[in-house]
């Protein structure tokens, strides 16, 4: 608001209204074709890279196409779409993937604000403690699951030897545990990370005016670092969400989607490469798109998460 | 924006803040019980990697955290081939061209959603987020046929492209959220100064947006080090394939034991630059953003 109010005295009045009554003016088609010109080459390769594909994973979601009857190949409508949808297959992995993306973003959001906090404000250390902390987001996700299915494997591993020479990746909702813990401990950082950006805008001032005033550790986060935060939060959910839904590799490598522990996105690359039936895997794909733009509409509207560049006022 | 304007024009507070208790012998040991629970949870499934590719592989049979005995053969058996030497190389000059080209173009995307007017602002918007929702799997399959259409397929460019494509929507998101919160009070200043457009972001934003950039080229770098499914549907040698595609490829080679030995030890392996890349980098992910812009 202040912003607003000083640019507005120190502005050239005529300008600003010049501006206002004829839209190109000089200056203003500069500001669009340069606007145009800095976006081009992000818009060009993300079109180039996608819109094919995806137009094509939608044409392949309307047809029968198996790659072993390739002379089968045919338009059926919408036939897939019931086909996945009146599937047991499909709403088990659905109700898997909801699961573990609602466990693993919850604990991952708190653990990663304790986590931002303590890099942000720990008194020595520092260094050594952000350097350990972005190892597990650094590693390979297929190197550390392998790491935890090899932990969890009876009579090989220190995990299952500390639980009493258990075997959790046997049964259904130890499976899910093990998957969702190996998610918090490679997703923590990225939380942590983005979370550490909004924490470092927050004015180190306001934080000691705070103090002097009296309010206790406690007031000043909820009352100061939330609210200054809550893009940056609400920017780190997204993505987590989001990235969490299409879980993939973690399941791969630990349970292959035994035991009914397979995602929507398991699912669909089997049948894709294993099933090597184009039209459902796509189906499947389209379905899980659907899913996550619901998601991502959600928390834009309802939660008010901004999008890049829709806050316009703020200028 | 205005406590940030209010809090700099008050600096009284700051003053008495200043003198104000010191750390007592207790906080300093609460944090320095979060630093260590911190550093041995994000450790201790390393350093069990670390472990198992000293492993004989008859130790690997026994679930003690340490090796009773240690061997380098699982290194040797690795290192000796180019089985995994060449993907290692792949892994880091596609990881880090893909990340340059995706930073370069998101910061300039990322200032104009930011800071200019222009019609199409909104969809761009809207397609960033659509590209970086769509899940990859349904991409493969289309994008293995154009690949090998226009020879791109077994190629660095075949999979630099794509990570580019899918860095560019994290670090327009990311950048743009970094750009938004950039005392742009600025670059006012320097247009009055009779600075360009153009100038105002290379000489007055830039410089003040390098931590966001440096955060963001992070973040690409390990998603396109970590990338899996394209890096293993789009190579079919290891003239590109990347190495976390070599150790499935490792995992694939014998059907009745398990190679856990030389599994642990690539994967240790490709965690090492990370840990170097994290080391070099890591003090400016969090360098103050505006220190010395706003707070003057």
């Amino acid at each position: 608001m202040s912003v607003e109010t000083t640019a507005g005295t120190q502005a050239v009045p005529q300008t600003s209204g010049k501006v206002k009554k004829v839209p190109l003016s000089e200056g203003a088609r500069a500001e669009r074709n340069l606007g145009w010109m800095l976006c081009a080459p992000a818009v060009i390769v993300m079109i180039g890279v996608t819109a094919y594909p995806v137009v094509y994973a939608i044409i392949l979601s309307l047809q029968r196409y198996n790659l072993e009857l390739p002379q089968a190949v045919k338009f059926i409508g919408f036939s897939n779409y019931a086909a996945v949808l009146s599937s047991p297959y499909w709403w088990q992995a659905l109700k898997v993937t909801v699961i573990i993306t609602v466990f693993s973003v919850g604990i991952t959001l708190v653990l990663g604000m304790l986590l931002a906090l303590l890099m942000h404000r720990t008194l020595f250390g520092r260094g050594t403690v952000r350097t350990a902390a972005l190892i597990p987001y650094g590693i390979v996700t297929v190197a550390a699951a392998y790491g935890w299915q090899y932990a969890w494997t009876p009579g090989q591993g220190y995990l299952s030897a500390a639980f009493g020479n258990s075997a959790p990746l046997t049964t259904e909702i130890s499976s899910i545990i093990v998957i969702i813990v190996a998610e918090i401990w490679k997703t923590t950082p990225f939380m942590a990370l983005l979370l550490l950006a909004g924490l470092s805008l927050v004015p180190d001032d306001l934080q000691k005016a705070a103090k002097v005033d009296g309010a206790t550790a406690w007031q000043r986060f909820t009352r100061i670092t939330l609210p200054l935060m809550k893009p940056a939060i609400l920017v780190a959910l997204l993505f987590r969400t989001l990235d969490s839904f299409r879980i993939f590799d973690n399941i791969f490598i630990l349970t292959n989607g035994a035991n009914n522990t397979g995602s929507v996105s398991v699912v669909g690359y089997d049948n894709l490469f294993n099933a090597l039936n184009l039209g459902i895997g796509s189906t499947i794909s389209i379905l899980i798109f659907i899913c996550v733009a619901i998601i991502a509409f959600a928390f834009i509207k309802g939660f008010g998460t901004a999008a890049p560049g829709s806050d316009i006022g703020k200028r | 924006m205005a406590a940030v304007t209010t809090s700099a024009a008050t600096p009284a507070p700051r003053e008495k803040a200043r003198t104000g208790p010191r750390t007592t012998p207790q906080q300093k040991a609460g944090w320095g019980i979060g630093n260590f629970v911190v550093i041995a949870l994000a450790l201790i499934p390393v350093l069990w990697m670390v472990s198992l590719s000293f492993k004989t592989p008859a130790a690997i049979l026994d679930p003690s955290f340490l090796p009773k005995s240690w061997t380098w053969s699982n290194y040797t058996q690795i290192l000796q081939t180019s089985q995994f030497i060449r993907p290692l190389i792949n892994s880091i000059g596609i990881g880090l061209i893909a990340t340059l080209i995706a930073v370069v173009l998101a910061s300039m995307a990322a200032y104009a959603i930011a800071r200019l007017a222009f019609p199409g602002k909104s969809v761009l918007i809207g397609m960033s987020l659509l590209i970086a929702m769509f899940p990859q799997i349904a991409l493969v399959t289309p994008m293995f046929n154009i690949e090998r259409s226009l020879g791109l397929f077994n190629t660095w460019p075949g999979l630099i492209i794509p990570y580019v494509a899918f860095g560019l929507p994290l670090g327009i998101y990311t950048l743009s959220a970094f750009f938004r919160e950039i005392p742009w009070e600025l670059e006012k200043a320097a247009k009055m100064d009779g600075a360009t457009p153009f100038q105002a972001f290379t000489k007055v934003i830039a410089p003040l947006a390098a931590p966001g950039m440096v955060t963001t080229a992070i973040l690409v770098f390990l998603f396109c080090w970590n990338e899996f499914l394209f890096a293993i549907s789009f190579t079919s040698t290891t003239a590109s394939r990347t190495a976390p595609a070599s150790i499935a490829y490792f995992s694939g080679s014998s059907v009745f034991t398990v190679p856990t030995g030389p599994i642990s030890a690539a994967a240790v392996v490709i965690t090492i630059p990370i840990i170097i890349f994290v080391l070099f980098f890591q003090r400016r992910i969090v360098a103050g953003l505006t220190s010395g812009a706003v707070k003057g």
